[in-house]
């Protein structure tokens, strides 16, 4: 069944859509991440123009994340005052973001660039995660306990100035990395149209040391009003929110979602972690190759005056 | 799924014209008059491309040269025109990435012909040039004209290709059929992605090869109801679209938490 997106100004079958959303909402409800990751590529992949994309992607985002903080709440897992800190970073961030994309897009080099970040931050993440959850993997397997975080065990980013208490993550850290982590994801989630969970959450584990329990809770937290925030400004400045393509993956997305985190809960934390690897890692290596493969039209047309 | 509507369209006849008694000493000058019944044209949601019927009428023709099929109508469907940069992506690194480009000035957003015969049978090369008529022979101007002609030369080839490739600039040979003596009646295609606005509709008469004579007339296509609505709302009340797109989000992903609850 077609129908027409008025603001993509293409003509999309609803079951791919729906389809789509529910694929990508099964695999966020199973990994704790919003999918935008995935999201947004696989709009570009099915000819939605990459600037309606990225702000669709944020869009869609907002349901996901909100579906899954309500079951956080609900089990006390979220830190609402490292969620609030992280989100006056990201408010900042989304902002730059936005004039960022607006210039790129004039320049006529958005889908360059977005293609570009990423491949460079899922390629970065995905093989992190996966040398991480791979040796995680092989240390059970040979039966050694688990390194236990030692007390004394603090990088450098414990020994900046302005310390705040986060009583819910039993953290006692520096505000500098946290509202910095907030404004580097706010800037992705402008420019790249996701959450940025796959990122907020391996930073929250290993760098800030965030307990795992309430990582995703409140990274979830966050995401909302990064989203949120994108989404509005995006609507404003560039009008490239589509509201029909964005509820047709939600639609399909907040009821994958949910399936997805029952399916999670069967897997180990590494099992689940290598598999989201894996996953980001694939996604970027087929945004590497679309760079390097001569693409079947050299040429491209951007009308202007207009939109 | 609502399929390709065939947008009827009826005709001013102006067949009285060609009942007119003339004088016998000047030969009768002919002429072209095409007529729509709608003005405008609205766009659905489940639009996925349509023909576009347009009926005229010959003034004054030659029975003569009629019969022997030696007038030739040439119908062209016009988008809104408008500034275009087309962008040329070169090897950087190994990476493709936007290089050069050009700017156009005015370009039609949609073109599409439908001829009674094959383009190159109706008449000279040239003559297409001088009216700019035909996908492969508009006109593109240049907004910087001090580029070198041969980039100018690469890069409108280019912008007519993509055209033609998206659709939007095509070419429907035998698309124009002669009913009777007088009457013909053209179809012309309106691609999926056909741009919204006012669309300029011109019928060529050619006789024996020969430019006669042009009409036009004038037609809106935009996009109707729903699609039009949120187009609107999200240009003018930005602000707002944004609010609810966000809201709208929210409500369903709790409504999805409350309907697909796994835990």
């Amino acid at each position: 069944m077609g129908i027409y997106l008025p603001i993509a100004e293409i003509s999309v079958n609803v079951f791919v859509l729906l389809a789509m959303g529910a694929a990508v909402g099964f695999l966020s409800g199973m990994f704790g991440v919003g999918g935008g990751f995935l999201i947004t590529p696989l709009l570009i992949f099915y000819n939605i123009p990459p600037a309606i994309a990225v702000a669709t992607g944020a869009n869609q985002v907002i349901a996901s994340s909100f579906s899954g903080v309500l079951s956080h709440m609900k089990r006390g897992t979220l830190d609402f005052k490292l969620g609030g800190v992280l989100l006056a970073g990201g408010i900042v961030g989304s902002t730059g973001g936005i004039f960022v994309f607006a210039f790129l897009r004039r320049l006529g080099q958005l889908d360059l660039f977005i293609s570009l970040l990423y491949v460079v931050l899922l390629g970065t993440v995905g093989g992190l995660m996966l040398v991480e959850s791979v040796n995680a993997l092989r240390a059970t397997r040979s039966g050694a306990a688990p390194v236990l975080k030692k007390s004394g065990q603090h990088n450098w980013i414990h020994r900046l100035p302005l310390k705040m208490r986060f009583r819910a993550s039993k953290l006692f850290v520096s505000v500098i990395p946290v509202l910095g982590l907030g404004a580097g994801i706010g800037f992705l989630s402008s420019i790249m149209g996701v959450g940025g969970g796959f990122i907020m959450v391996p930073a929250l584990i290993y760098l800030l040391k965030v307990p795992t329990n309430v990582v995703i809770g409140t990274s979830l937290f966050q995401i909302i009003f990064t989203s949120a925030y994108t989404t509005l400004v995006h609507a404003t400045t560039n009008q490239t929110v589509d509201v029909v393509l964005a509820f047709l993956l939600m639609a399909g997305g907040v009821a994958g979602a949910q399936y997805g985190a029952k399916a999670g809960q069967r897997l180990r934390g590494e099992q689940l972690r290598a598999l989201l690897a894996l996953l980001v890692l694939a996604v970027a290596i087929r945004l590497a190759i679309d760079l390097f493969v001569t693409p079947p039209n050299l040429y491209s047309l951007t009308a202007t005056g207009l939109n | 799924m609502r399929g390709p509507k065939a947008f009827a369209t009826a005709i001013l006849l102006s067949l009285l014209a060609a009942v007119v008694p003339v004088k016998a000493q000047t030969p009768p000058v002919e002429g072209i008059q095409i007529g729509l019944s709608t003005d405008n044209v609205s766009i659905t949601a489940g639009f996925s491309g349509a023909d576009l019927t347009i009926f005229g009428s010959l003034e004054n023709p030659d029975p003569l040269v009629a019969r022997q099929g030696r007038y030739d109508v040439i119908v062209v469907l016009e988008g809104p025109p408008r500034p275009v940069v087309v962008r040329r992506k070169d090897r950087v690194l190994g990476v493709w990435v936007n290089l050069e480009s050009e700017t156009f000035e005015n370009v039609p957003m949609s073109y599409s012909v439908a001829t009674t015969r094959p383009l190159q049978d109706i008449t000279e090369p040239n003559s297409y040039k001088q009216l700019s008529l035909g996908a492969s022979n508009l006109y593109m101007q240049p907004a910087d004209a001090g580029d070198s002609p041969a980039t100018i030369e690469e890069f409108t080839a280019a912008l007519r290709s993509r055209k033609t490739a998206t659709g939007l600039y095509s070419e429907n040979v035998g698309g124009v059929q002669f009913l009777s003596q007088n009457l013909f009646r053209a179809t012309v295609r309106l691609a999926p992605n056909v741009p919204v606005g006012t669309h300029k509709a011109r019928a060529f008469l050619f006789k024996s090869g020969v430019f006669i004579k042009e009409s036009s007339a004038q037609l809106e296509i935009r996009k109707s109801g729903f699609e039009q609505s949120i187009f609107r709302v999200a240009h003018n009340y930005s602000f707002l679209y944004g609010v609810f797109a966000i809201s709208l989000a929210m409500l369903t992903g709790w409504l999805g938490r409350v309907i697909f609850r796994k835990d």
